[in-house]
């Protein structure tokens, strides 16, 4: 007999309809889960003790969920995985909290990211790396590498992250499991802590193509506490699935392949072939597939690199000691100026990489370098969006590897900041250029690790990328697969 | 083309402290970095537009009401130091 936390939203959801299970039986089985595997895999950061029972009954009524750390929840502590949040209690709810809530899912705990989502990994938490449930001595990706691995090590049944530069689908894709990046503007940021303004967005983790569909189903939508959301119609995603891919035109970007001209980062020779294999799975179902060209595909890493780190060197100019977060205690004889209080807390608070981020930010627009590096960044953003743009005249959508490689060693690349980037190179750009993009299963290595296949779509098309998911779903049983813990 | 002394500056800038050992290792891995970001220097930019906001938002103002906001007490539950309704920090002014 399969064990509650095994099933998926969907399947729960109709199990509830036929009371065949109660929440207790629900919510009892997931922490019985934590209990028994969260010591491997660190996923969580905090588990509530007492999850909250739902107010009111809606979509994803008694459905367990994980809540990334850089989303707040009233009466929670929120703190980024960075010390200089340590013991900050969220005086109110995001958005998107009250949205799941409204619909009656059930909040079970917050999970483990690289302090404030600057990473690939979850290596840069203040509170330690996350475990890859399919291999314990491997990283989940990053950042929002604790949702990834709580959903595929079944410790939850959905889970909610966030997505700058690709930390909802490079960990998707390292754990196994699906995640979705919405288009920019289509789910609120009101309390989620800032990152990179003009990137971050909220997003889904799920079991399968539905249940993912469904979460996005409820937190969408436009939220005049974010004034970058946008005021657009949000579809029924769940009713837009359909096995049918027929007719379709598939793009599939000719840089994303090419080993020679991305030579800091080869592709593995298996991820490519998975993708291959995904590409034979949609004509074989009548969809046509065509190489399409991406060419400003190799500056993407650097244009983020300079975007992300300039918004991030302002959004995090706030913590500095004085209305909340870490204060550092000054020696009576070192004075009691205002801005060695403010040097020292930020010394003290922030994690290696949040302190090369705010000082890369801080020189790319300081006088003098701001328009060689910003500016240029910012146009060269536009050329990258164009790309996509043209792209899109001839396809319905694209697919890509997720990442060039699959799930590397804990300490493998944390000592090269570099490199690290690089293992970003594929999710990069559909941040800049604001599309959806979402990762699912599509095969696994020789060492038994999971691959993500990449499904970009034109902007505010959620619904063809999870059509486009829900088919090869339907036609492979990748998503299926669970690590043994 | 990044001295240890361009960092410490930066740093100043960013109010941030580093230590000597962080000093060292930052200046190398930024030089590493600001290297490879070169290559956009590559492209000829001149007639294009940057991109700020991918969907072309810009000046959304909401209507200028008073609404509820948090309590001043759940304000200043998480300052680090407080007098009455204030957050005290150091002597700004000799």
């Amino acid at each position: 007999m399969q064990n509650l936390y095994q099933f998926n939203a969907g399947e729960l959801l109709s199990l509830y309809r036929e009371n065949k299970i109660t929440q207790s039986d629900l919510v009892s089985s997931v922490k019985k889960r934590i209990n028994e595997v969260d010591k491997k895999t660190k996923a969580f950061v905090k588990v509530i003790e007492e999850p909250k029972k739902p107010k009111t009954k809606g979509k994803l009524s008694g459905i367990p969920i994980a809540i990334k750390d850089n989303i707040c929840i009233k009466g929670l502590e929120t703190t980024c995985c960075s010390k200089i949040l340590k013991g900050f209690i969220a005086p109110y709810d995001a958005t998107v909290i009250e949205k799941i809530e409204q619909e009656g899912a059930i909040v079970i705990g917050k999970t483990n990211m690289d302090e404030f989502a600057f990473g690939s990994s979850t290596e840069n938490s203040c509170f330690g790396p996350t475990h890859n449930p399919w291999d314990l001595d491997r990283v989940c990706g990053g950042s929002s590498g604790g949702s990834a691995a709580a959903v595929a090590a079944d410790e939850t049944i959905l889970a909610l992250g966030s997505d700058t530069g690709g930390s909802i689908r490079q960990p998707a894709s390292f754990c196994g499991v699906l995640g979705l990046k919405p288009t920019y503007g289509r789910v609120s940021r009101y309390g989620l802590v800032a990152f990179a303004s003009s990137l971050d967005q909220i997003g889904p983790f799920a079991k399968n193509t539905f249940d993912l569909a469904l979460l996005l189903s409820v937190i969408s939508g436009y939220d005049e506490r974010d004034s970058t959301s946008v005021n657009k119609q949000v579809p029924d995603y769940t009713k837009e699935l359909r096995k049918d891919v027929k007719g379709l035109k598939i793009g599939i970007p000719k840089e994303y392949f090419r080993d020679s001209q991305l030579d800091e980062q080869a592709i593995q020779p298996e991820v490519k072939k998975a993708i291959q294999k995904a590409k034979d799975v949609f004509e074989s179902l009548g969809a046509q597939c065509l190489e399409i060209s991406l060419p400003h595909t190799k500056y993407a890493v650097s244009v983020y690199y300079i975007v992300a780190t300039a918004e991030a060197s302002s959004n995090l100019a706030r913590f500095d000691g004085v209305q909340y977060g870490h204060r550092a205690v000054l020696k009576s004889r070192e004075g009691q100026n205002i801005v060695d209080m403010y040097m020292r807390s930020r010394q003290e608070g922030f994690g290696p990489e949040a302190k090369r981020r705010i000082i890369l930010g801080t020189f790319v627009l300081s006088s003098g370098y701001y328009d060689a590096y910003y500016l240029r960044a910012l146009k060269v953003r536009t050329l990258i969006k164009e790309d996509f743009l043209k792209a899109f005249q001839m396809c319905d959508f694209l697919i890509a590897p997720t990442s060039p490689t699959t799930a590397f060693r804990i300490g493998e690349k944390i000592n090269d900041p570099l490199r690290m980037y690089l293992s970003d190179i594929y999710t990069i750009s559909a941040n800049l250029a604001g599309i959806p993009a979402l990762s699912l299963p599509c095969g696994f290595d020789e060492q038994g690790l999971p691959i993500g296949l990449q499904i970009l779509g034109k902007p505010f098309d959620e619904e063809m990328i999870l059509r486009a998911a829900f088919t090869f779903e339907q036609e492979t049983s990748w998503h299926k697969k669970r690590p043994n813990l | 083309m990044f001295t240890k002394k361009d960092l410490e500056k930066l740093a100043t800038l960013a109010r941030i402290e580093l230590s000597p050992d962080e000093l060292n290792k930052y200046s190398k891995e930024l030089a590493s970095i600001l290297e490879y970001i070169e290559k956009l220097k590559e492209l000829d930019v001149t007639l294009t537009e940057p991109t700020t906001h991918v969907m072309h938002l810009a000046n959304v103002f909401r209507k200028d009401e008073i609404k509820p906001s948090i309590d001043i007490e759940e304000v200043l539950k998480h300052a680090p130091q407080r007098k009455g309704t204030f957050f005290k920090v150091p002597k700004i002014i000799d």
